[in-house]
């Protein structure tokens, strides 16, 4: 019997081991285990058995059981393991396959370039702010301290809608410094981007409508070094730390003293060329044009009713299309107005 | 504005040791920005003086000769030229082997017919020269050099005045001061700190007789003519002006012509006042007349061309006709010829505004009247006639008459400003003494006595305390002035309705749609092309009286021509699909007002494949619900012309309009070249922001299950999905969560003529389980609720 019981151990051990699938598993099981199966043929044997010998076998008997059923186990679990994997194996993809197309829209490239500005200015205490577009002379002109008979009121110029040429399309943003300082009172810090146009043909450098971003601010005590450092500091902001600036003296009827900002060359670092070739960001100037500003001219103070004797300020405007085409290597304006969704697709 | 370097050198402040970087970058910062500048000599390299030692038959051509010519080095160079007019002896141009000449032509050492020859002898032309450059010399042949025009081996760049930098300046239309090379020389010489040198031109005069004998001058047109300023010259030798006036002029892009006309030029160079000189024998009766062109006058100018004259353009005429267009061009009539020999010089100062609108209307802006447009100072006509006599004097070409006629129209208005460091400071934000400003000031020749600073005449752009702070700025350095940080209570921000405008930007992004910015103004076609009847208010849009074409004419009323125009576009590129928004604004003309309103629109267009009316409609309920629009209701528009009539849907909230979305019509798809669907919404972005939710709070996540109900119903046809769900809701009561819609069949089993809607029905309780008898009740109410309303039954 101990002999008959070693045999069906070995027996199963090595039938299990080949077993291969779950149905043979369990056929095993019912064979060796089963109320018909083999261990149990053999334990009705035990009756036969002196008083000693039973428990002896009997513990062999559960011993072999054990084993089978250990065996039993470890090859179930291998065998789902395999299966589990072969699934897995069956259900692999081509990962390369593109995704299920979801494509979201971009923003205008010269929105996203006005975006990053304004946000700046914003974290710097200016508020935004918007006015109309059909202007009156007055705001546009007059009051700016541009005198009638200049040339950039010429019809061919700017664009009338009344014979008196009262009202006009805005030409620059700069009446919004008096739409704003003739409504709120000093401090006053603001930013008004928008649309302007003048009486230019489209073409790589013209569009009779374009951006620009005018800045305004009135306060007491506001003096040029203010000027310098709000637009240094700002323009750093947007452009790099090491941004290096130059103030040159200019004209605008509506500031006095008056300026221009510069940036050094990025490309050529001030110098004009590379490798000897006159350098094509900046044309071989070695700067590159940012904005015009100034302190704002005690006349148009005056004309919005604020007192140039106590209150002094600095205005701004800079060119937004520009601004973009620089930044973004757009050589040619017409492709801003556009529109063609290849072109809005790569901002 | 250009300058030649060598005359500030030579006659006003010597800067000969400052190189041109130096001299450009200076000049810049101190407010006189330089836009190009290039030395004179930098085309032509390698060419210097020779002598033709031999020259000697070409064996193999009849007309080239082969010349041994020495170019200062140790030995003679061959050179084979085909030219005829050389001789031995002859100083010549030579462009050596590797040298070059202007336009980029590249001379190299080469063999003519066999012969080697090792460069080339240049005719003036070839070196960029002209006739007018070099009077009398030979132009069809090799330049011969005058003998002791320099020895073999000189360069040839300074023998032809090319040892010179030109600088051209952009000048501020305040500064018509600076449209001269003295007042160019001043700015100069303040800005290197440097005194220049003033000369007074003196005339001597002659026996010839006086001006008061020949001429008469009136000025009736007096608003248009502040000054009119004129002497005379007698027995005119006209000939070339010299060398060094002709190197002037060139340098400075003028074309020498004669010697008075280059006087005329010349002094315009120099003082900035424009002048001009008349033969007198066609000066009728000796009479000078300054005023208005006469309706249907017509005048050849000098190049030849007949104007058309009308009320209101100043001409110079004398007792019969006009002889000159003021301050623009010289009448063809009264030019200086070969035999002229009595002349009229003018020297006279016009209205600025009037000759501007003149040249404009004309179409002819001259050096001159660019010069005048920018109101120059009349107190310069005199000291330039004087400068023109003296030149005549000088260059021997006539005698001076004696008398100086001068007509002046205006009353010098002399001003004064007081200096007043401390505001100045104050301003600037700086700390310069007073010692300094004055100083400064009077580098620029602005002087000061005491207190007041005396404004001269040349600068009438300084006006008061901000323009001296400006003057002083720039003399102490804008880049010296120490950066600041200044301080305000002010706090920065965006309106509600910016961060609304970006929020609904970048929604419309989600849903796939990008961004185009259109022009505000269009044609007045568009309304037939999105098909706007007659009558239509939107036809009501604001003119561009002097539009740069009819396309761009109008302002528009109306956003959906904008974004089909760019749709159309992009599908001429043919790009398969576009998916664009923009937030534009309308310019909407108001009765009784100035401006007009100017609203912003969402305009959103697409087309491609799988775009529908529901595509579009989902997409804007997704913007909708990320702005917290209020409910938006839809409702069929079939009287929307730029619209498919079945498929367009007028959008409302809380029974305002907000816009209209749909197919847009075929028709009008065609007129933009489309042939596929096309699908917009418009809507009033203005109108939009007065429609949102207040911000969310939290209400409570339900603790009772929900039970969900699906009914399908038969109806007719017409039953709308929105009326049959506000039958539901109103039945159902508020037990009623969520109703929606989720399938549509017409087919088998269902009649024709009908349809099949299938709802989902959501019920709930917020205070307990609702039972089968609760849920079971809605249903039957809703269902009689349909039936008696919809007609429509269970399927």
């Amino acid at each position: 019997m101990k002999e008959q019981l070693e045999s069906i151990r070995q027996q199963a051990l090595a039938a299990l081991e080949d077993a291969a699938t779950p149905a043979a598993l369990e056929e095993l099981r019912v064979k060796l285990l089963g109320k018909k199966g083999e261990l149990t043929a053999v334990l009705k044997q035990m009756g036969k058995l002196s008083a000693e010998e039973r428990p002896v076998m009997g513990q062999m008997a559960n011993a072999v059981r054990a084993a089978i059923e250990e065996k039993l186990e470890e090859r179930k679990a291998t065998i789902h393991a395999a299966a589990m994997e072969a699934k897995l194996a069956a259900e692999a993809i081509d990962v390369t396959i593109p995704g299920k197309e979801f494509a979201i829209g971009h923003q205008h490239p010269m929105n996203q370039v006005l975006q990053q500005i304004k946000d700046t200015f914003v974290g710097m205490g200016y508020q935004v702010v918007e006015g109309p577009e059909v202007e009156l002379a007055d705001y546009n002109f007059t009051r700016l301290n541009i005198e009638e008979g200049h040339p950039s009121r010429d019809r061919s110029d700017t664009f009338y809608f009344t014979d008196d040429d009262s009202v006009l399309l805005r030409t620059q943003t700069s009446p919004m410094q008096i739409r704003v300082m003739e409504n709120a009172k000093p401090p006053i810090c603001i930013l008004a981007p928008g649309r302007v146009f003048r009486k230019d043909e489209a073409d790589a450098t013209h569009s009779p409508m374009f951006h620009q971003i005018e800045g305004l601010v009135v306060a007491e005590d506001i003096t040029m070094g203010d000027l310098k450092g709000a637009l240094i500091g700002i323009m750093r902001k947007i452009y790099g730390e090491n941004a290096q600036m130059r103030f040159r003296p200019h004209h605008f009827p509506f500031t006095e003293p008056s300026c221009e900002m510069d940036m050094q060359c990025h490309k050529c670092h001030g110098t004009g060329e590379i490798d000897g070739q006159v350098c094509s960001t900046c044309h071989g100037e070695g700067w590159i044009e940012l904005l015009g500003a100034g302190m704002v001219h005690p006349t148009v103070l005056e004309n919005c009713g604020i007192d140039p004797e106590k209150f002094s300020g600095f205005a701004f405007g800079m060119g937004l299309e520009r601004m973009a085409m620089g930044r973004l290597k757009i050589n040619d304006l017409r492709l801003i107005f556009d529109n063609d969704v290849r072109f809005l697709n790569q901002f | 504005m250009k300058l030649n370097r060598k005359w500030i050198n030579e006659e006003f402040v010597d800067l000969s040791q400052v190189s041109d970087k130096e001299f450009v970058e200076t000049l810049t910062v101190f407010g006189q920005k330089v836009e190009t500048w290039e030395r004179m000599d930098a085309e032509i390299r390698n060419v210097v003086v020779g002598r033709v030692l031999s020259m000697e038959r070409h064996p193999n051509s009849d007309h080239m000769f082969i010349c041994q010519v020495d170019v200062g080095q140790e030995a003679p160079v061959q050179i084979v030229t085909g030219a005829q007019n050389v001789h031995e002896g002859d100083l010549v141009p030579v462009a050596l082997h590797n040298s070059y000449l202007p336009g980029g032509v590249h001379i190299t050492k080469g063999k003519l017919r066999g012969e080697v020859s090792n460069g080339m002898l240049c005719s003036f032309a070839e070196l960029g020269l002209t006739q007018n450059d070099l009077p009398g010399v030979y132009a069809d042949g090799i330049w011969i050099l005058e003998p002791d025009a320099g020895k073999p081996g000189d360069d040839i760049n300074p023998i032809i005045g090319n040892d010179d930098t030109v600088v051209d300046f952009e000048i501020t239309n305040n500064r018509p001061d600076c449209y001269s090379i003295i007042g160019l020389a001043r700015e100069t010489a303040a800005a290197f700190g440097k005194t220049m040198k003033h000369h007074e031109p003196v005339v001597h005069g002659s026996d010839a007789g006086s001006i008061f004998e020949h001429l008469d001058v009136e000025v009736p047109a007096e608003k248009l003519c502040n000054r009119y300023t004129s002497r005379m010259v007698a027995n005119v030798k006209i000939g070339p002006s010299p060398k060094w006036m002709r190197a002037r002029l060139r340098a400075n892009g003028v074309r020498p012509i004669n010697n008075i006309v280059d006087i005329t030029n010349y002094v315009m160079l120099e003082y900035g006042q424009p002048m001009h000189a008349f033969d007198y024998r066609y000066v009728s009766s000796g009479k000078i007349v300054v005023r208005e062109a006469e309706e249907g006058e017509t005048m050849t100018t000098l190049e030849g061309t007949q104007r058309e004259l009308k009320p209101g353009m100043l001409v110079i005429a004398d007792e019969t006709k006009p002889i000159g267009l003021a301050g623009i061009m010289g009448g063809l009539n009264s030019e200086i010829r070969e035999d002229t020999t009595m002349v009229v010089f003018e020297s006279a100062n016009f209205d600025g505004t009037s000759i501007r609108q003149t040249a404009l209307a004309l179409g002819m802006r001259t050096e001159a009247s660019g010069k005048f447009e920018k109101h120059l100072d009349p107190m310069l006509t005199v000291p330039a006639v004087q400068r023109a006599c003296e030149l005549v004097e000088m260059l021997g070409c006539g005698d001076v008459l004696d008398g100086m006629i001068d007509v002046i129209n205006y009353v010098p208005q002399p001003r004064t400003i007081k200096l007043e460091p401390e505001k100045i400071n104050h301003l600037l934000g700086t700390n310069i003494s007073r010692e300094d400003m004055v100083k400064y000031l009077s580098l620029l020749e602005i002087p000061v006595e005491g207190d007041d600073i005396l404004v001269p005449s040349f600068r009438p752009d300084l006006i008061r305390m901000a323009d001296i702070a400006e003057e002083v700025g720039r003399s102490y350095g804008y880049n010296e002035i120490p950066t600041t940080e200044f301080k305000t209570a002010t706090q920065g921000g965006y309106s509600r309705e910016m961060k609304l405008e970006t929020k609904a930007g970048t929604l419309c992004r989600a849903m796939g749609y990008s961004e185009i910015i259109t022009y505000s103004f269009v044609s007045p076609g568009v309304f037939d092309q999105i098909r706007v009847p007659a009558d239509s208010p939107l036809r009501n849009a604001l003119k561009i009286q002097n539009p740069l074409g009819e396309d761009t004419s109008i302002m528009r009323t109306v956003a959906l021509p904008s974004m089909l125009e760019i749709l159309g576009r992009n599908n001429a590129y043919h790009n398969k699909a576009a998916k664009l928004y923009e937030v534009a604004k309308v310019y909407l003309p108001q009765e009784g007002e100035t401006l007009p309103r100017e609203p912003k629109m969402l305009m959103l267009g697409t087309y491609g494949a799988g775009e529908t009316f529901f595509t579009l409609k989902g997409e804007l309920e997704g913007i909708f619900q990320g702005l917290r629009m209020k409910k938006v209701e839809y409702t069929a528009e079939k009287n929307n012309p730029s619209y498919h009539p079945g498929r367009c849907a007028r959008l409302s909230v809380e029974g305002v309009d907000i816009g209209v979305m749909g197919q847009v019509h075929p028709l009008v798809a065609k007129n933009y070249g489309i042939d596929s669907e096309v699908f917009c919404a418009e809507l009033n972005f203005t109108e939009m922001l007065n429609r949102m939710l207040p911000d969310a709070t939290y209400v409570q996540l339900p603790k009772y299950p929900a039970v969900s109900r699906d009914l399908a119903l038969v109806c007719d046809e017409a039953v709308t999905v929105a009326e049959a769900e506000k039958v539901i809701a109103g039945a159902a009561g508020k037990l009623l969560r969520d109703v929606r819609l989720f399938d549509i069949y017409r087919g088998v089993g269902v009649p024709a003529g009908k349809k099949s809607m299938a709802f989902s029905l959501e019920l709930r309780a917020d205070d307990r389980t609702l039972t089968d008898a609760d849920s079971e009740g809605v249903i039957q109410k809703v269902l009689a609720a349909l039936a008696e309303k919809l007609n429509a039954t269970l399927r």
